[in-house]
């Protein structure tokens, strides 16, 4: 069996505070590292201190994910850098105002786009790697707010809703293939997204980071982080939906 | 609720009115802040050099990225909100240590820059300043400067303990200590007096890299000043610590001290108990450089401990010249106010200028104390401490300070200040420089 700590990491949307405590984690353990993201000075600055935290080799690629043209071209990079991939990690995506999405049709599309359409483009190319490697494990970062629309970020939550749905798929497709698919749902996270949002039971990312990394190494497939997440959206789930519409605090 | 804004001593109470929250330096465009701004780390300064009531914080610890470990030479570049225990975990298992460290590892680089630290080595190898090969500088017009002893020389001058008031630090280059172990071998020995503490650390700053003294401060006659001189060097021997892994704090502080719980009583028996645990005249042990360095961390969030009234700490130089009879007078004079302190720490400066124009440290002696926050006697006593200071040709340090009187600590500054103020950013200040730098 293949060793569960993966050593050879492609990393979708390196500079998300989540996936910089992920990379982080691995780096330590001296992981070998493709980072893609938008950004190149920030990349560059994440590629730097992965390097000075033990990461074996790690390489940059910068390009506007919502261009779905050089998808292909980055999962042909990252699998001549890292040979055999051991873990993809989906990370980025973006956390638009509801208010303003409500009366704008083309932002709430263009938001999609980034959250769920190019995330499920990544998802399924390097679903078909890993299937054809017969290893590896594909972690895509939902959200619980895909478990359930409301008003205060349903365009948010219908994208994450799409990546969950299309992740669970993958996992009953690959289970028999060696594939392991995680698909990551946390809670509230201080990050730049929710900045000068104030949610109950916010955490750090790199609370999250520790839950995830422990997570591809136990083969889970859902994970709720904080786990106290898995409760609260199976309640939020049950309730029905002429009375959810009443809860207007949701 | 909304973050708080505070610093180690909880006094004063200075919230902002924006706050920053810095997630890329590449991000940070000084000019469209609205002024005053201060740069904000994790708030273990114990006064207000930290806090600007009312105007801009840009808080640092997101921007902690390493950006460059020589691992063969021992030169690290980091963004200024990493902290030293963060920075630790990556040069340790490569055999390096800071070059200077306080008495916690929760400081952020940018701040151990403002602040110009110094910690048990200061005899040795001065001030963290002097180990800083180049700092990159944001200027509220705008401007960034990338300086260095020789380069933009004034500016880093002027940024080596300069509060953050010239400007925001987002990078800092330092050049580390090789170490082949993470073990202290360390003695302890029991002084009787304040004379014996001096002549004790005098006698051990030509062998040992780190020396301190905890002194009990509410003994009082010939037995004032008596504690034990603590001195320590790291092993040499290539044991395979330097792998070894991080502890964890041990626990908590999860609310409020009660007022009594850090009162006069109980204090004097902690400090009866600390001094007369040690039974022998001397005390060696080979500990791990987490008990040595940093006792305090094991312990979060220790000083809430204090309560709501919060505490002061309290930090003076005085020449060695004379400097015994002055912290005799200073311990009187403290006792007549009736301050109680938890073990005072005393240490003795070396000769290493620092090339912070406003660093505190000076060759001599040097005395540290916490205590709760009192009344108007307590702040009484601690004016006249800083006449005392003052009268010496001492000083005070501002990373410290939560009180001191403005003309007073002009007067200590002068000349300083006179080389410093040209070179402070206008658009920057702190609820400590509003307090102390004008009439």
């Amino acid at each position: 069996m293949a060793s569960q700590t993966p050593t050879r990491i492609v990393i979708i949307g390196a500079t998300s505070a989540i996936a910089q405590e992920v990379a982080k984690l691995y780096a330590v353990q001296g992981a070998r590292l493709f980072c893609v993201a938008r950004d190149e000075s920030k990349v560059m600055a994440v590629a730097a201190d992965l390097r000075a935290r033990g990461a074996e080799e790690v390489a940059v690629y910068v390009a506007d994910l919502l261009m779905r043209d050089v998808h292909a071209n980055i999962v042909e990079q990252s699998r001549t850098f890292l040979g055999t991939i051991d873990c993809v990690i989906i990370a980025h995506g973006v956390l638009p105002d509801q208010h303003t999405l409500d009366h704008d049709v083309d932002a709430t599309i263009a938001s999609f786009m980034v959250n769920a359409v190019s995330v499920i483009s990544f998802a399924h190319r390097y679903a078909d790697v890993l299937e054809e490697q017969g290893s590896g494990t594909l972690v895509g970062i939902s959200s619980v707010a895909g478990d359930r629309g409301r008003a205060s970020n349903y365009a948010y939550g219908a994208a994450k809703a799409a990546v969950t749905t299309f992740f669970s798929g993958l996992n009953v497709r690959l289970r028999q293939k060696g594939v392991y698919v995680l698909t990551v749902k946390p809670g509230p996270v201080d990050t730049p997204m929710t900045r000068g949002i104030t949610l109950p039971l916010m955490v750090p990312p790199r609370v999250v980071a520790s839950d995830i990394v422990r997570a591809v190494a136990r083969r889970t497939m859902v994970l709720y982080t904080p786990g106290v997440w898995r409760f609260i959206m199976a309640l939020v789930r049950a309730i029905p939906e002429f009375i959810f519409v009443k809860l207007t605090k949701f | 609720m909304a973050k708080r804004y505070e610093s180690w001593g909880r006094f004063p109470d200075a919230q902002p009115s924006t706050v920053v929250d810095l997630a890329w330096t590449q991000d940070l465009e000084l000019p469209s802040l609205s002024s005053p701004i201060l740069a904000y780390g994790k708030g273990r300064s114990y006064g207000d050099v930290c806090l600007n009531s009312d105007g801009t914080l840009v808080a640092m610890e997101q921007c902690a990225r390493i950006l460059d470990f020589d691992r063969e030479n021992g030169v690290v570049t980091a963004e200024a909100g990493i902290s030293i225990q963060d920075l630790l975990r990556v040069i340790v298992p490569h055999g390096w240590f800071v070059p200077v460290t306080p008495g916690t590892k929760y400081v952020t680089l940018g701040g151990a820059v403002a602040n110009d630290v110094h910690g048990k080595n200061h005899h040795r190898v001065g001030t963290f300043g002097c180990h800083v090969r180049a700092l990159t500088l944001h200027r509220t017009d705008g401007t960034v400067y990338v300086c260095t002893p020789s380069q933009h020389a004034d500016v880093f001058a002027a940024t080596i303990g300069g509060m953050g008031l010239t400007g925001i630090i987002t990078t800092v280059t330092v050049a580390l200590l090789p170490i082949a172990s993470r073990m202290i071998d360390e003695e302890s020995i029991k002084a009787r007096s304040l004379r014996e503490v001096i002549e004790l650390t005098m006698a051990s700053d030509h062998d040992w890299d780190y020396t301190v003294s905890w002194i009990d401060v509410l003994a009082s006659g010939s037995s004032l000043g008596k504690g034990l001189v603590l001195r320590g060097n790291f092993s040499t021997v290539s044991d395979g610590t330097l792998q070894a892994t991080w502890n964890e704090p041990l626990l908590r502080i999860p609310f409020q001290g009660p007022a009594w719980l850090l009162s006069k009583p109980t204090i004097a028996l902690f400090n009866t108990v600390w001094y007369g645990k040690q039974f022998g005249r001397m005390h060696r042990r080979h500990i791990d450089l987490e008990p040595f360095f940093y006792p305090l961390d094991a312990v979060e969030r220790w000083n809430i401990l204090y309560g709501s009234r919060g505490m002061l700490q309290y930090q003076c130089v005085v020449p060695l010249d004379g400097g015994e009879d002055a912290m005799r007078r200073i311990l009187s004079t403290m006792q007549a106010g009736g301050i109680s302190s938890f073990l005072a720490v005393l240490k003795m400066f070396g000769a290493a200028r620092s090339p912070g124009i406003m660093s505190f440290p000076r060759p001599g002696l040097t005395l540290t104390l916490d205590m709760p926050i009192g009344g108007k006697r307590m702040f009484d006593a601690l004016d006249r401490c800083d006449e005392i200071v003052h009268e010496m040709g001492g000083r005070i340090y501002p990373a410290k300070d939560a009180r001191v009187n403005g003309a007073m600590f002009r007067a200590m500054y002068a000349d300083e200040l006179a080389q410093f103020r040209p070179l402070i950013d206008p658009g920057m200040s702190s609820t400590f420089w509003r307090r102390v730098s004008e009439e």
